[in-house]
């Protein structure tokens, strides 16, 4: 089938287009059972997943399902349907296209599910939510094909394991079910096969040709960056001129709250008022939705935005790429690239800019990277169990079902290919009756086996419960804002960790306005404007990604070098300078450097093994400090190194680095660790223990959410080996706390530790002392701060004599008022 | 005892009362321990309305600590201010074990079940059941009543907030002016009522105080 039939081919004719070899491949291959194309950005890659769909279609006209079309993104999916309506109603084939997702009407999804279009496009979410119920196998009778979109993006995710468990539902409805994975350029393409196919038969994988290399270089200014934060204010004005120079630009950042502030900032200084606007996930729908509509239709001249725009819109003309600061990740950072010149054969342009000194080094390691086309990536190992748990009550709310049955086809899931029969057993009594220790109120379990030995749920009212639950995306907690007032208008929203910290007058950014903090209002931020210039700064779901280990590896490499002939004079100067007072860190040893100053005595141990990783060493390290009477009193890390401050100089590191020691500190530290309890929220609403906060339980307020930290804490107590522990414990050592990488420095550098002993601070080290985010030590920080915020709030009430513990000098508390 | 010297003194009417680290009231003078809102049986409600199983040791966490506070205060009197099982029906469905462990704890004090908004009607369990109690110029309720004078209740499960220098305590707390004292929750699953909730404004005098429970309990003006 290589030849289009009449009506596409004339299509094609008309559009004076030629169909790409990799589109004609995909044609050729259309009965492969399952194939991946991996194909860069603008490669017309979701035609190329298209084309044997109506193809078919036209040839063989029917009704019902035909192809099930996933993408990561809503507004992916309605982008693309707009795409695909163009040659279908062009070329006049009698096919018909519908979006599905979380946004569609209910009319509509119930028709849907009555009557199938022939392509239907929706969301990992919206799937599994069509398999949970009874009616699925009538609504997928007859499905051919299945495309995913971006699946690089869902591969590194939750929501990709759901994904390929649906899709093993699928296979069992429908045994013919073809499947096609179209992903973006990767490090990896086999571990993405791997996750495609369905274990254990093999995943063809076509690589359309890469394209031209792409024009990136990093903006050199006239002044220096700053020794550290992230903000690349320095960059404003060089940046308006690129974007004074070019058609559209895109300006990526790696947080929201980086975007905010340089959004602020480029409006500062934009004096000729350039249409410029913001976009992240923060946003207001509403607001988002403008300014994208105002970038499809040309009118905005540069979008500061996070990774909200990372995946592939059709966003027109973009002629360049900015991103701020260092990309943290070289696969990512061309993933990006690709938005710019949307069109296949031409060269992308991109520009990245450091936010700080150090970011000089990483920015140009990374562009090695890009040339060298060295990605990086970690693979994410096996599938996580709180997937499992959700997938196997989706299972139950679609009727009765067999767990031999239902063990088989999970384990055709290439992420949970080595799921044991016990690993399964577990997580269905998880399900079933809580699967605690002690084994209490037997008649509610959720889930009763039968007579025939099928499971079913006991009540099936709960099948709604189960339902409202889909989904592995976490929300943090989040607050709207809106302008104070009747009917004010929303901004977006924030963490309500952050809403927390406001006072009344307090100010933040959002949607690059800064607004006044004036009080909460049913669960609603209601802000007014303010004139000030300065805010404090929004803290909202700023997502720091680490340093990829490759990176990493490619930076120390660098400082291998002799001379930096392709660093900016200021940056090489600094590192010459390093040498000449230390000595630069290298990949296969550790190096630490101790040296007194501000009063105490400084330790850096440059582990290199990226943010969240040093974070955790940090901790690991004043622990065993302390054990050993170190007297450790804070520290800070960032993607490099570790600051750790105390009383005590460390002349014998290498007890310290004992991994056996740092690993047991870990157990115990973890376990009433903050970062422990957000990964138990986070699994434990996955696997059905907690339900969502839905607007409706918010409201009633009054004993509404149970404290998801008081179940962690209970079940600590009293069933530490719980499933849902298990898998807290698996979750946070490979998410936030990272224990792999310092697993991995510890035997990269093999007890090859160089202490060196300076007189003053290192010009290596010095950025680390501006780092933001410094951690004190203290044991019973919480109590003693709270006696003493207590003490002053007492004075300022003029009630200082209310806790002094003497009930003879209590007052007649307090002062009689006549009610 | 640790925990006797953690306990907050404070004068309410006419009463010398102390507040426990637990979010427990003690009464020395008359010898009386004051719980509210332990919910026992929580778990098993939930599960049965089809939700998931929540961890079963609610039951065990809340008498263990009930009768940490009744050993450290001795206390002769006991006062369950309401909702002090979390629904009528489940009382029955109490496992052996707890019912006994109740039962052993009631052996030689007079034990008081107030009738709550979650337990309306007698239990099944030893200990007398009232509506509402009087004693010594301190009436006894579940469900806090306007106009009223002296009176100690339970029901909302206060609790407050603090900011402590860039991070925000929550804690169960205690309420109080001049005429009401309102209990937090004592069980173990049972979420809060924000201090600054309308409700409890309007309910509370302004110059109330709120004493957050805790390892040392503290007092504080009702944050609002």
């Amino acid at each position: 089938m290589t030849t289009l039939p009449a009506p596409l081919q004339g299509w094609f004719d008309r559009r004076g287009w030629q169909i790409h070899p990799h589109q004609r491949e995909m044609l050729a291959r259309a009965a492969d059972p399952c194939l991946l194309l991996i194909a860069p950005t603008g490669g017309g890659k979701t035609l190329a997943g298209f084309l044997p769909t109506l193809v078919e279609l036209s040839e063989a006209p029917r009704e019902g399902l035909h192809t099930l079309y996933i993408s990561p993104l809503k507004a992916l999916a309605a982008d693309i349907r707009r795409n695909l309506l163009i040659p279908i109603e062009e070329a006049g084939l009698p096919i018909r296209v519908e979006d599905r997702t979380g946004d569609t009407p209910s009319s509509r999804k119930r028709r849907q599910r009555a009557d199938p279009p022939q392509i239907l496009l929706t969301t990992p979410e919206s799937l599994a939510l069509l398999t949970s119920y009874e009616d699925a196998p009538r609504m997928f009778a007859g499905l051919q094909r299945v495309v995913i979109d971006e699946i690089h993006a869902l591969a590194e995710s939750k929501r990709g394991d759901q994904l390929m468990l649906a899709l093993a539902r699928l296979q069992t409805m429908c045994p013919g079910l073809r499947r096609v994975g179209l992903s973006a350029t990767v490090e990896d393409p086999e571990a993405i096969a791997r996750l495609l196919a369905r274990h254990p038969d093999p995943c063809e994988i076509l690589q359309a040709d890469p394209g031209p290399e792409p024009d990136i270089s990093m903006l050199v200014t006239d002044e220096a960056p700053p020794w550290s934060g992230g903000g690349a204010a320095y960059a404003i004005p060089a940046v308006l001129e690129q974007v004074k120079k070019h058609r559209t630009t895109l300006i990526f950042h790696n947080t929201r709250a980086q975007a905010e502030i340089f959004f602020h900032n480029l409006w500062l200084a934009n004096e000729d008022a350039l249409p410029i606007g913001i976009h992240h996930g923060s946003l207001d729908r509403g607001q988002r939705e403008k300014v994208e509509a105002a970038m499809v239709r040309g009118e905005l001249r540069a979008i500061v935005c996070t990774g909200s725009l990372d995946l592939g819109i059709d966003w027109g003309d973009v002629d360049l790429v900015i991103q701020i600061g260092a990309p943290k990740n070289v696969k990512r950072l061309v993933q990006r690239i690709g938005r710019a010149n949307h069109r296949y054969n031409a060269p992308s342009k991109a520009l990245l800019v450091p936010a700080n000194r150090f970011e000089v080094v990483e920015c140009v390691a990374a562009l090695e990277a890009v040339k060298a086309r060295e990605l990086d990536g970690e693979w994410r190992g096996r599938g996580p169990r709180d997937v499992l748990c959700q997938h196997i009550l989706i299972a139950a709310c679609a009727g009765p079902f067999d767990a031999d049955a239902l063990f088989a086809e999970m384990t055709q899931a290439g992420a949970y290919a080595d799921l044991s029969r016990a690993e399964f057993d577990a997580c269905l009594a998880f399900c079933a009756t809580g699967g605690y220790a002690l084994r209490a109120y037997d008649r509610w379990q959720r889930l009763l086996q039968r007579e025939d030995g099928l499971w079913q749920l006991r009540d099936p009212r709960s099948a709604a419960r189960i339902r409202q639950n889909i989904g592995t995306i976490q929300d943090t907690d989040t607050l709207k804002v809106r302008w104070r007032g009747r009917g004010g208008a929303p901004l977006g929203e924030i963490e309500e960790g952050f809403a927390a910290s406001l006072s009344r007058g307090d100010t933040f950014l959002i949607g690059g306005q800064i607004v006044r903090y004036e009080g909460l209002r049913e669960m609603t931020v209601e802000v007014s404007r303010d004139a000030a210039r300065k805010p404090k700064i929004a803290t909202f779901n700023g997502t720091k990604f680490a340093t990829s280990t490759q990176l990493s590896q490619r930076i120390l490499r660098m400082f291998g070098q002799d001379r930096w002939p392709e660093l900016p004079g200021h940056t090489a100067e600094w590192l010459s300078l390093q040498r000449e007072v230390s000595r630069l860190p290298e990949p296969e040893r550790l190096l630490i450097e101790s040296f007194p100053h501000d009063g105490r005595e400084q330790l850096v141990a440059y582990g290199f093994a990226g943010r969240n990783a040093m974070q955790t060493l940090g901790l690991l390290l004043t622990k065993r400090m302390e054990e050993e009477g170190l007297a450790p009193m804070g520290f800070v890390a960032s993607d490099y190194a570790v600051l750790i401050w105390g009383l005590d100089a460390v002349t014998d590191p290498k007890p310290l680095f004992d991994l056996a020691k740092l690993e047991a500190g870990l157990e115990t530290w973890l376990q009433g660790n903050a970062v422990m309890k957000r990964t138990f929220r986070a699994s434990a609403t996955i696997a059905g223990l907690i339900e969502r906060n839905t607007g409706g339980q918010r409201k009633s307020g009054r004993q509404a959410t149970m404290s998801s930290d008081i179940l962690y804490d209970t079940l600590v107590k009293y069933d530490p080996d719980h499933l849902l522990l298990q898998i807290t414990r698996e979750e946070a050592m490979r998410g936030l706390v990272d224990f792999s990488r310092i697993r991995e420095m510890c035997e990269r550098v093999e007890g090859r530790i160089d202490l060196l002993r300076l007189k003053r601070v290192s010009p290596l080290s010095a950025p680390l002392f501006l780092e933001p985010g410094r951690i004190p030590i203290a044991g019973l920080a919480d109590e003693r701060l709270m006696q003493e915020e207590v003490a002053a709030l007492l004075d300022e009430a003029g009630l200082s004599q209310l806790n002094a513990g003497n009930p003879t000098i209590v007052a007649e508390s307090p002062t009689k008022t006549q009610k | 005892m640790e925990q006797a010297r953690n306990t907050l003194p404070f004068r309410f009417r006419d009463a010398r009362l102390e507040a426990l680290p637990s979010g427990a009231l003690f009464w020395p003078e008359a010898g009386l321990l004051v719980v509210s809102d332990l919910h026992f049986g929580k778990c098993a409600r939930l599960s049965a309305v089809g939700g998931a199983a929540l961890p079963p040791y609610e039951t065990r966490d809340t008498l263990l600590r009930l009768e940490g506070d009744l050993e450290t205060t001795g206390a002769a009197r006991v006062i369950c201010l309401g909702d002090s099982f979390d629904a009528s029906e489940v009382e029955g469905e109490l496992p052996e074990d707890d019912r006994v462990w109740i039962t052993r704890l009631q052996a030689g004090r007079d034990w008081v079940w107030i009738e709550g908004n979650h337990d309306p009607g007698p239990v099944a369990l030893g200990g007398t059941h009232l509506a509402e109690l009087s004693i010594g110029g301190l009436v006894f309720r579940h469900i806090a009543t306007r106009g009223a004078a002296g009176e100690v209740s339970g029901h909302y499960h206060p609790k407050a907030r603090l900011k402590l220098r860039g991070r925000t305590l929550s804690r169960p707390c205690f309420l109080f002016d001049a005429e009401r004292l309102i209990l937090p929750a004592y069980g173990a699953y049972t979420g809060g009522l924000r201090s600054d909730s309308a409700a409890l404004r309007a309910l509370m005098a302004e110059d109330a105080c709120a004493i957050l429970t805790g390892p040392r309990p503290v007092a504080i003006p009702m944050p609002r």
